[in-house]
């Protein structure tokens, strides 16, 4: 690598079209290397197509986005990054741990970096349950385990605590703040505020346009405001102005 | 392509299939169930009988492969595995040809059932042979397996994807052959008989029906028959895209 880049992600003027519609409408940001990174807007803001634009299954109309120096959608980059959809991409009829082994071995990983995924989202004593008979919570850590394959360089998780229950919350979030102590870049999506108390920097989304980005406590500095919600809130008003 | 990658995807669609015994179980004895009641319809014409049978034989294991490789593959595109798939260092012929090895196996269960029954219980005879029998019906479900797999993504919900078996199958099933010889039939309805793939199983199975030894055109359908299903297997690797927009 040359110039070891400090930003694992490059967002600059980013259109991205889905359906004739516009999604996303000249998005520049940038994701720094090693850090928790939030992706807040309400539903419908164009998290979920920034995400998949950042993984490479999104094609982009005008614009460019660098991961890990590379073009978004580059080959090469399909095993530095681990994707976590918002519904559980995980065959329904496979238990836990042949649906995890299964992804691992696209992955090109064995039964050991299986078990140490479902060991991370503490699904050990499920191994053996069909995912249709889990509950929702249960679901999206497999979904999670799946992305945490490989300890990927990037890991790119929409949604990941929805319906997941506070004690397990904490608990997954402790886990993503030991994956970015170890250099992983996290990028996690959210339509919850709260949840922007946990990331280092976070992206504010809205109508596929990039409304502010910093650190929560910067933001909300600027902002004279206490809550991300309602720096959030105060943004889009200055908007409307 | 790695070979690696394509066995552990044909393994998974395996499992996923070993976790649910009734479609297992449908998918072996329905034809056998189908052929046997055919012989009671024909009782009282068993020569008929026993010059259809063998047809049938290349036909169901068809049939039923393409339904359940179509719902299959459309469920892997409606969850958003092959989304996450599409993600991840593996090909796309990786995932085609799994499903492909995993349902020909099935195949070769369901073909090797069907023709014990047809030969032995039903005591159909056949002047080729059972292997040639074995060949026609393996080859018949990996042309099922195959028309399945790339119809498929044409297939926006469930509802459309069990109606491309009426819609593309019935038309073949009727100009096979199977109900009045082809030469019989309108050239127009001839013409189109001739470029379908199911005509030519069919064929394979009246000619080893009637010749005891492997004729040239034996050998001529069951090319034109795999060639199809390789064919639906490349067509259908084009229809996964890596990006959408």
């Amino acid at each position: 690598m040359s110039t070891t880049n400090k930003n694992a992600v490059e967002i600059r003027k980013l259109k991205v079209m889905l359906g004739g519609q516009v999604m996303l409408k000249n998005l520049s940001a940038d994701i720094p290397s090693g850090k928790i990174v939030g992706l807040l807007g309400p539903s419908g803001a164009g998290k979920t197509t920034l995400i998949r634009t950042i993984v490479g299954r999104q094609k982009i109309a005008s614009g460019r986005v660098t991961v890990l120096d590379q073009d978004a959608g580059a080959a090469e980059l399909r095993k530095d990054i681990g994707y976590m959809t918002q519904s559980p991409a995980v065959y329904y009829d496979l238990t836990v741990r042949e649906n995890v082994r299964y992804f691992a071995s696209m992955r090109g990983l064995g039964k050991l970096e299986a078990e140490e995924a479902i060991g991370y989202v503490k699904l050990t004593t499920n191994v053996k349950q069909l995912f249709r008979t889990l509950s929702g919570g249960q679901k999206s850590r497999v979904s999670l385990a799946i992305a945490l394959l490989g300890r990927p360089k990037l890991l790119v998780l929409d949604e990941p605590t929805v319906g997941v229950d506070p004690v397990l919350r904490k608990q997954l979030w402790q886990l993503f703040g030991e994956l970015s102590l170890r250099g992983t870049t996290l990028i996690i999506s959210s339509h919850v505020m709260d949840e922007a108390s946990h990331c280092q920097e976070l992206l504010l989304i809205r109508d596929g346009e990039l409304l502010a980005s910093g650190s929560p406590k910067g933001l909300c500095e600027r902002t004279g405001t206490r809550t991300v919600e309602d720096c959030f809130l105060k943004l889009v008003e200055g908007k409307k102005l | 392509m790695n070979l690696r990658r394509t066995m552990a995807t044909a393994l998974r669609v395996l499992r996923q299939l070993g976790h649910d015994p009734r479609t297992l179980i449908m998918i072996f004895l329905v034809p056998c169930a189908l052929i046997t009641i055919l012989k009671y319809v024909f009782q009282g014409d068993g020569h008929t009988f026993n010059s259809i049978a063998p047809m049938i034989l290349g036909i169901f294991p068809l049939i039923i492969m393409f339904i359940v490789t179509s719902i299959a593959t459309l469920r892997e595109r409606t969850i958003g595995t092959l989304d996450r798939l599409m993600t991840m260092p593996m090909s796309k012929l990786d995932l085609i040809f799994g499903y492909a090895i995993a349902f020909s196996l099935l195949a070769v269960v369901q073909a090797c059932i069907a023709s014990a029954v047809v030969l032995g219980l039903l005591g159909v005879t056949v002047l080729g042979g059972t292997i040639p029998v074995l060949i026609g019906a393996v080859s018949a479900a990996f042309l099922g397996t195959a028309l399945g797999l790339f119809l498929s993504a044409f297939a926006t919900s469930e509802f459309q994807a069990v109606q491309f078996m009426p819609a593309f199958i019935l038309p073949q099933l009727l100009t096979c052959g199977l109900f009045i010889a082809r030469d019989h039939m309108a050239k127009v309805v001839q013409w189109f008989a001739d470029v379908m793939p199911l005509t030519y199983s069919v064929d394979a199975m009246k000619q080893v029906t009637l010749h005891a030894n492997w004729s040239a055109l034996l050998s001529r359908d069951i090319a034109i028959v795999l060639a199809c299903g390789i064919a639906a297997l490349i067509l259908g690797s084009a229809t996964i895209r890596r990006q959408d927009g």
